[in-house]
């Protein structure tokens, strides 16, 4: 019969008890952090988007090759002896016209592989961390400042230039030709 | 109030009608409030912030909610038994919102004055109890009706406890009259019932201990006759989906939520009614002290709101505090328990009452 009012008055005690813990946590401050208005400051070496500054690209062709999952395509053609490229910022010498940087960021894996071997550390990785598209390819981003034409314009003046070199050499082989054979 | 709506409209039907409604009109925007307010309270239990987005602090949400709800497809599975399904929402908050007709809200306005008002609220509530079985039975879906049998057991047993508790305050008042029982309490807190009712003597302050015992019994058992924490077996959400409500959706799932909301309220009527005076000021009225006559009814239906309101948050908080009960232990809490406790509580008040 004890142990009846015991179980009695301990269901009703333990009930207060735990009243008086909820209590109190109606009152504590949230924990919530607000997300799309709020939002927590990340560390500073964190890895999110990757961004190319690509004032500073020399087209070297290195993160593409580090890339262990190939999500950065890379071509270039080499400038006219008579066109200056100028110089990036840590004053390397620029040498090629950079006509596609292509990164795929749905494929990329954060690893930051990338941003170490690039001589001019103009790769790196930004705390942007909110890109969601609905179609995959819009996450295809295009990095390459020359339009498609200029590009193509490039690669013609190249083509031009190799072709008016071919030439020259056929012209200079046929020069030798002629003079070594004699009549 | 029916003479008046029945003198204004011309009509008696329509008179009826509009006095009918009117708790409709105040219990609709109340269910909605409490949702809201049940999510709010139980996130800040859990030092959450729940809606923040819709309205300052998510006010809005819950009619955000209703409106999604409206536009839902209304689905009836296809083995369902189509009439019973669509008949048990409607009994459901038909029961439970046939309980407001004996409630008073202020004594300007009460449904009915019915003298059997207690009575028939207590027998009225038991629909809901067909209402429940008939949804579990007619969804076809072994969760629903395992569900629906825990509450209906749960409902039925939980009942004579409460029964017993009213029964004792019917003993003190002498009559089943809410309105009566309300009136009773008048003037200040210490006329309460929980304070051994308005008879000044030595038998009141004898009464005072008894009576706490009564509303703890009442206020637990009413808890579980709303299917509330920790006495949601039949909707316990972690091993039946979501009890006798699972293949429901649409306006027919909102009207089995209304009407939660609605005898969460009915229920916190009740016992503020019984124990804590009912529309009753704790301290005087400012319509009284400053003559205006029209203001006291304004200011008892503003208590009934704030003491009902009250008893439902205590719900809240009951229901983020406890987990939930077995279903031995639930019955256990109410036969082995609860009854025996509220028998002797019913005993020792009627003799206190007897050698008043």
């Amino acid at each position: 019969m004890s142990s009846y009012f015991k179980n009695t008055w301990e269901g009703l005690y333990t009930v207060f008890v735990g009243m008086k813990i909820t209590w109190k946590h109606l009152f504590t401050p949230s924990v919530t952090i607000q997300y799309p208005n709020v939002k927590v400051p990340l560390p500073e070496r964190v890895r999110n988007r990757l961004y190319v500054n690509m004032d500073d690209c020399i087209g070297c062709d290195q993160c593409a090759r580090a890339c262990p999952v190939s999500c950065i395509e890379i071509e270039t053609v080499k400038s006219l002896p008579t066109e200056n490229l100028g110089t990036t910022s840590n004053g390397k010498k620029k040498a090629l016209w950079v006509t596609k940087f292509d990164i795929d960021i749905a494929k990329c894996c954060y690893c930051q592989l990338c941003v170490f071997p690039c001589p001019t550390e103009c790769i790196y990785m930004t705390d942007v961390y909110e890109f969601s598209e609905f179609r995959r390819s819009d996450l295809v981003y295009k990095f390459a400042t020359l339009t498609e034409a200029e590009a193509e314009e490039k690669k013609l003046n190249f083509e031009n230039l190799q072709k008016e070199k071919e030439l020259q050499k056929a012209a200079q082989a046929a020069a030798q030709n002629n003079a070594q054979q004699p009549n | 109030m029916l003479e008046l709506f029945t003198e204004l409209t011309g009509d008696a039907l329509l008179g009826m009608i509009i006095n009918s409604l009117i708790p409709l009109v105040f219990v609709i925007p109340l269910a909605l409030f409490f949702v809201w307010l049940e999510r709010k309270v139980s996130a800040h239990m859990q030092d959450r912030l729940g809606p923040m987005i819709t309205g300052s602090h998510g006010w809005l949400q819950t009619f955000a909610d209703v409106l999604k709800l409206l536009q839902k497809e209304d689905i009836i599975p296809a083995d369902a038994d189509r009439k019973l399904f669509t008949i048990a929402p409607i009994l459901v908050f038909a029961g439970s919102y046939a309980a407001f007709a004996a409630i008073p809200f202020s004594s300007a306005y009460i449904g009915s004055e019915i003298d059997m008002g207690i009575f028939y609220v207590v027998a009225v509530s038991g629909l809901v109890v067909a209402g429940i079985l008939m949804a579990g039975w007619s969804s076809n879906n072994k969760y629903s009706l395992l569900g629906a049998m825990r509450s209906v057991a749960q409902i039925i047993s939980y009942e004579i406890p409460t029964v017993l508790v009213i029964l004792s305050i019917v003993v003190l008042a002498g009559t089943l009259n809410l309105l009566k029982i309300s009136e009773m309490q008048t003037a200040y807190f210490w006329n309460w019932f929980i304070f051994g009712g308005p008879e000044p003597g030595l038998i009141k302050f004898l009464l005072i201990p008894f009576m706490f015992a009564g509303f703890l019994i009442l206020y637990i058992s009413s808890l579980a006759e709303v299917n509330r924490t920790p006495f949601d077996i039949p909707e316990a959400e972690s091993e039946l989906v979501a009890g006798y409500h699972t293949e429901y959706s649409g306006m027919k799932f909102a009207m089995f939520f209304l009407s939660e909301y609605a005898n969460m309220f009915v229920v916190s009527a009740i016992v503020s009614a019984v124990f804590f005076g009912g529309y009753q000021s704790p301290f005087g009225y400012l319509g009284n002290s400053l003559g205006i006559s029209w203001l006291v009814p304004i200011e008892q239906f503003f208590w009934f709101t704030a003491k009902g309101i009250f008893f439902v948050f205590v719900q809240m908080w009951l229901r983020w505090t406890l987990p939930r009960l077995r279903v031995d232990q639930l019955m256990a809490v109410c036969w082995k328990y609860l009854i025996p406790y509220s028998f002797v509580n019913l005993i020792i008040i009627a003799f206190l009452e007897l050698y008043r």
